[in-house]
């Protein structure tokens, strides 16, 4: 495998996690509801997901086991924040910190034991092409999905009727609730698949990107993926750029310290989240459309008929 | 976060204080973990540790643990609320307790405490670690012998003493059987985040490197190694379950002896304040089964082993050089403990500049 390639295959698998855990948050935050719980909902997932594919030997049950435990804990999230209308920054907090303990109890018995990997495609003949042939026939399953995930979830909100509802729960609950759209009803729709995704990610990390499980093995990814949804303005397609940009930033650090270009590692370590952001607000400068995207209720309590 | 879950660690051992208050003529002995007890890492090694101390003290000991404490000045109020609780030897096992150990030795100087991998001591704080390096050195011998391409690939967590111990010993091995052997070093600024020790381990042999060896936690980087059908080599643990096929050998760390014998000291009340530094002789550092290597090569990674146990072999033997040339030892003397534990140059041979 050439070097190229190589580091295309590896930033391609580094963005996957965070381009599903984006996703899923972007359309809970579109329909108005900021789940800061990302973090917790991918562990649980990865450990679930883990557990369930050592258990029975079947790495595609521990795929659905891991979007299970993801939304388990946004369920949890989902009847806090929107049927008790607890603060939703204090909940998603709570669910992070809880998640990380959780996952920290039911991994105990699986910690320091290898796991099968969920590998990539091998098509006869298509995947022996030179370098396109590993880049677009020789990835896992669960990258294909994700960016099939990307283009689904463009589709849903901004070319059916239901995400333009799930779109005016988010930008303004009151008249949605006065034209007779189940606004809890939509939210916690969109918790759920926002819990599922989260947990497709972590689920992602213990079984296909290292095939594993220790407690805080997701190491921030949910907060980086929670910066990258509003960093890309609400856009899917900026989120897939920005996974991207940030997989790639971070991948190829690693390249320029191994071939010794000189810059302290520490600066290097910084430059993912420095380039994501930098580039993420240039292309973010139209203040207009910003407006336009960020959903105008994000974040507030929605009390039926007061 | 960390914060909370330390309250919830000192709770716990509160509790387990009180359950334990009954055996009252047992020697409690308590440890302070920074990570989960379960981390398959750093603390598991200590807590492997305890349970070898419990098992063979079992009649005269009471251990336990608290896990999860953050470094900094959490740790000091966890440490205090051991040593109120009738805790009579606390062990402390990460770097950054180290301050906080000092701190409530003062306060309570009937308890005697040691702390791991430190360099400060008082009249009731003993500092002990394992002479790491030892090992480092032998894994850079067999890697110069099995790599092909010449090149290996060192994962690196922070630019501390020890790590940056690890990285000239591992090369002063190689250079032994190699002279122009490279080491492609990769800082990942974290000692455990299994998908960037991945990633460093595949940009690392995409690079060339057909050998990896890792200063970071997680098996990631054998996983890595083994799909890629090259080598590498475990930290901490026999990682072999993780790499069948990839795992040259590992160094293993092992504190149960050690631990056993400061509380037989506790008990027949000849503990006193001192500077431990085990390896390989004293049984601290244990190389796990030589693997997936000729047998030549094997029988003289064993004899490099027994030579350095013996004490015949000095890792750090002079001549050795510095990157810019300079004689930092002369021939026939070896580099002493105290120039080892403040190591922030790299030897001659690595090409690479050691991040400040």
């Amino acid at each position: 495998m050439g070097i190229i390639e190589g580091i295309m295959l590896t930033v391609i698998t580094a963005a996957t996690p965070l381009l599903i855990a984006a996703l899923g948050e972007l359309v809970a935050e579109r329909s108005g509801v900021l789940n800061l719980g990302v973090e917790g909902m991918m562990a649980v997932g990865a450990v679930c997901g883990f557990a369930v594919a050592l258990e029975t030997g079947e790495p595609w049950l521990g795929v659905l086991a891991a979007i299970a435990g993801g939304v388990i804990m946004a369920a949890l999230f989902g009847v806090v924040t929107l049927i008790f209308v607890a603060n939703q920054v204090a909940s998603g907090l709570a669910l992070t910190l809880f998640g990380l303990g959780l996952s920290g109890m039911l991994g105990s018995a699986y910690v320091g034991r290898p796991g099968a990997r969920i590998g990539s495609l091998e098509l006869p003949v298509l995947s022996d092409i030179p370098i396109l042939g590993s880049l677009v026939f020789g990835l896992d399953p669960i990258t294909y999905f994700s960016i099939a995930l990307a283009a689904g979830v463009w589709f849903f909100l901004f070319r059916s009727r239901g995400g333009l509802v799930l779109r005016a729960v988010g930008d303004s609950h009151a008249s949605a609730h006065a034209l007779g759209y189940n606004v809890i009803g939509v939210r916690f729709m969109a918790v759920l698949f926002g819990g599922a995704c989260a947990g497709l990610a972590g689920g992602y990390l213990s079984l296909v990107y290292t095939p594993q499980w220790a407690q805080a093995m997701t190491a921030g990814r949910g907060w980086i993926a929670l910066a990258l949804v509003v960093f890309a303005t609400w856009l899917p397609g900026r989120v897939v750029l920005g996974a991207l940009l940030f997989g790639a930033v971070s991948i190829l650090q690693l390249h320029a310290q191994a071939i010794g270009v000189g810059i302290p590692s520490q600066f290097l370590t910084m430059l993912p989240y420095l380039t994501t952001i930098v580039v993420l607000v240039i292309i973010s400068r139209n203040r207009l459309l910003l407006r336009v995207n960020t959903p105008a209720c994000l974040g507030q309590p929605f009390v039926p008929d007061r | 976060m960390k914060r909370a879950i330390t309250a919830c660690g000192a709770v716990l051992a509160l509790a387990l204080a009180a359950g334990a208050a009954a055996a009252e003529d047992k020697l409690r002995v308590c440890f302070v973990y920074v990570g989960p007890h379960n981390d398959g890492g750093w603390s598991e090694g200590h807590e492997h540790g305890r349970e070898m101390l419990q098992e063979a003290l079992n009649d005269k000991v009471e251990s336990s643990y608290v896990e999860n404490v953050a470094e900094g000045p959490d740790a000091e109020r966890a440490i205090e609320r051991l040593a109120r609780s009738g805790c009579g030897l606390i062990f402390t096992t990460s770097f950054g307790f180290m301050d906080p150990t000092i701190a409530a030795a003062e306060k309570f100087p009937e308890v005697k405490f040691e702390h791991a991998t430190g360099f400060k001591t008082a009249e009731n704080v003993t500092a002990y670690n394992a002479r790491f390096y030892q090992g480092r050195y032998i894994i850079g011998q067999i890697a110069a012998k099995i790599s092909e391409a010449g090149v290996a690939g060192y994962i690196a967590s922070f630019p501390i003493p020890e790590v940056v111990m690890g990285i000239n010993a591992f090369m002063l091995g190689a250079q032994s059987v190699n002279p122009d052997f490279q080491v492609k070093i990769v800082w990942v600024n974290t000692w455990f985040d299994p998908a960037k020790e991945a990633d460093a381990a595949k940009a690392l042999f995409d690079q060339g490197a057909d050998i990896i060896t890792q200063h970071t936690d997680s098996p990631a980087p054998l996983q890595i190694a083994e799909e890629r059908g090259l080598h590498a080599f475990g930290q901490a643990f026999d990682q072999i379950e993780f790499a069948p096929n990839a795992q040259l050998t590992a160094i293993i760390d092992n504190w149960g002896p050690y631990y056993i014998e400061r509380a037989q000291a506790v008990l027949d009340g000849t503990w006193g304040t001192q500077s431990t530094w085990y390896g390989l002789k004293e049984g601290m550092v244990v190389m796990a089964p030589y693997t997936n290597m000729p047998d030549d090569v094997k029988a003289e990674a064993q004899a490099t082993e027994a030579a350095i146990t013996n004490g015949e072999l000095h890792p750090f033997k002079g001549p050795i050089f510095n990157q810019a040339g300079e004689q930092v030892i002369g021939e026939g003397e070896n580099l002493d403990d105290g120039t080892l534990l403040g190591m922030n140059w790299y030897v001659q041979g690595i090409d690479d500049q050691l991040p400040q």
